[in-house]
């Protein structure tokens, strides 16, 4: 980290935590390497309740990666990570070493976490609906008719009570990815992770699942969201973490983090991002 | 010289018991294959490393060597390890070991088509490894591998023609043998090529019916 920075935020900066007792996500010194390379170099976040995070950062930062050790769909190489203080995956014990947990209790830390993918995963052989309920029934064991009522709820909640009956491949992308929310939701998440939701989508299809989120966040969810879109990490966001090379650059509100003095690494990344954007109106 | 199917087509309780023992070879063979081609891929995928690799080299084996060869080696020099079959037996055994080695690299190759995006959505659902399978695995796999699986039953109806040298009475055999009585063989083998393209159409016709009762289901472009 550049100890001349002009920012006033720090990352692991203790004053620039919320005092809030239990983090959702608390992440603690994780390193991930895939063979040579070290795309995560010792994480340090805690991602408040009831609050929505943006992470933000260059291509190859490490956002992703970070969010998918946070799903357990990767692990992370060190580091623990834990959720409402239940650690995930790994626990550290007092002499510092990390012991794997059992398959079941690696399963209920993570029912409680929700995710959303770039590219949905919609289920292509399951209705909306179908896609909406198939957990409810083959893990929580709801019987159909009480699954499908959850589900209904979901999808008049994303705004798609109509197409319930619709196959993904008969839904636009923004449609696919507001079901594939509802699928998050109906399981009734404590945190909801977002990987890039609407980097697969057309600028036009974007608002409406940018819209769907806006709701999330002002209903309270902790929402956790690796996004390209600056300004809703900036307009949405009650905290901002900017990840550079692997590392967690800055961590605060975004009005610390994209206030003047900017971090020169971030204002660069801005910049880029203003170009790209000028760019397109050309 | 002129087509006449009059000599041919006098005998035709003899073509319908041989088209009859053509059809439900092929339907069983068909489908035993297939089955066994399942678990084969299934074990190669879930299994153990040297199951894969025994696996892998019967597959290659059957894969790597003439259809026409195996039946020989089957019916000729099963005797000698103390397995002699009956025509229709081993007729039908061949066929189906066959039809299982390039059915096994259809699932193969399936397996690996399904998106690792839908496997981890049901990661995260919460869904099990067995419930993964049977949920999202194996429809999904269905309908990415229908139109091969269509195409391996079409090779497979032409291939019971090869039967015949095992003297199965299946249709090549009993109508080769009543071409070559009336003096009629050429007749009969057109016969007999119109009647398996006909076969083969209507294997053809069946398997896009069922593709269009699939279609909606097809990956949605992202």
């Amino acid at each position: 980290m550049n100890s001349t920075a002009p920012s006033p935020v720090r990352a692991g900066d203790p004053a620039s935590q919320t005092a809030d007792a239990v983090p959702a996500v608390d992440v603690k010194g994780v390193t991930k390497r895939f063979g040579a390379t070290e795309v995560l170099q010792g994480i340090d976040l805690s991602v408040p309740a009831g609050a929505t995070t943006c992470l933000i950062g260059p291509s190859g930062s490490g956002k992703s990666t970070l969010l998918r050790c946070i799903a357990f769909l990767e692990e992370a190489t060190t580091g623990t990570i834990a959720i409402h203080g239940d650690p995930l995956g790994f626990a550290e014990g007092p002499d510092g070493k990390r012991t794997r947990l059992s398959p079941q209790a690696i399963r209920t830390v993570r029912s409680r976490i929700g995710m959303v993918f770039q590219q949905f995963n919609l289920w292509p052989h399951m209705t909306a609906l179908g896609n909406v309920c198939e957990a409810l029934v083959t893990v929580r064991k709801m019987k159909r008719k009480d699954a499908e009522e959850r589900g209904m709820a979901q999808l008049t909640r994303v705004g798609l009570a109509n197409r319930a009956a619709h196959y993904p491949s008969e839904l636009s992308g923004g449609q696919q990815q507001r079901v594939a929310i509802a699928r998050a939701l109906a399981l009734d998440p404590e945190i909801l992770l977002f990987d890039e939701p609407t980097a697969s989508l057309d600028p036009e299809l974007t608002g409406e699942v940018l819209n769907v989120m806006r709701d999330l966040a002002s209903s309270g969810m902790t929402l956790l969201v690796v996004t390209h879109e600056i300004g809703f990490a900036a307009t949405v966001g009650q905290r901002i973490a900017f990840l550079d090379h692997g590392r967690l650059l800055l961590n605060g509100s975004p009005r610390e983090v994209f206030g003047e003095p900017r971090h020169p690494r971030l204002a660069q990344f801005l910049e880029t991002y203003l170009d790209r954007g000028a760019a397109t109106l050309l | 010289m002129s087509l006449d199917f009059g000599l041919i087509l006098k005998q035709m309780p003899d073509i319908l018991s041989g088209l009859w023992v053509t059809l439900w070879m092929w339907i069983v063979a068909t489908l035993l294959g297939a089955a066994l081609g399942f678990l084969v891929a299934v074990g190669r995928r879930y299994g153990p490393a040297p199951l894969d690799w025994l696996l892998k080299l019967c597959v290659e084996m059957l894969r790597g060597t003439p259809f026409l060869v195996q039946l020989f080696l089957l019916y000729f020099g099963g005797p000698f390890i103390g397995l002699r079959l009956e025509p229709i037996p081993a007729g039908l055994l061949g066929l189906t070991v066959y039809a299982a080695a390039y059915f096994s690299e259809i699932f193969r190759a399936g397996f690996q088509a399904v998106p690792k995006g839908h496997v981890e959505a049901a990661d995260m659902a919460g869904l099990s490894r067995a419930q993964i399978l049977r949920r999202i695995i194996l429809p999904e796999m269905t309908m990415l591998v229908l139109p091969q699986c269509v195409n391996m039953a079409i090779v497979l109806i032409k291939e019971t023609a090869i039967l015949s040298i095992i003297t199965v009475p299946e249709m090549t055999m009993v109508i080769g043998a009543i071409g070559s009585q009336q003096y009629a063989f050429v007749d009969a083998m057109f016969l007999l090529a119109i009647i398996y393209w006909v076969l083969v159409e209507i294997c053809g016709f069946l398997g896009r019916l069922a593709e269009a009762r699939l279609s909606k289901f097809r990956f949605a472009a992202s």
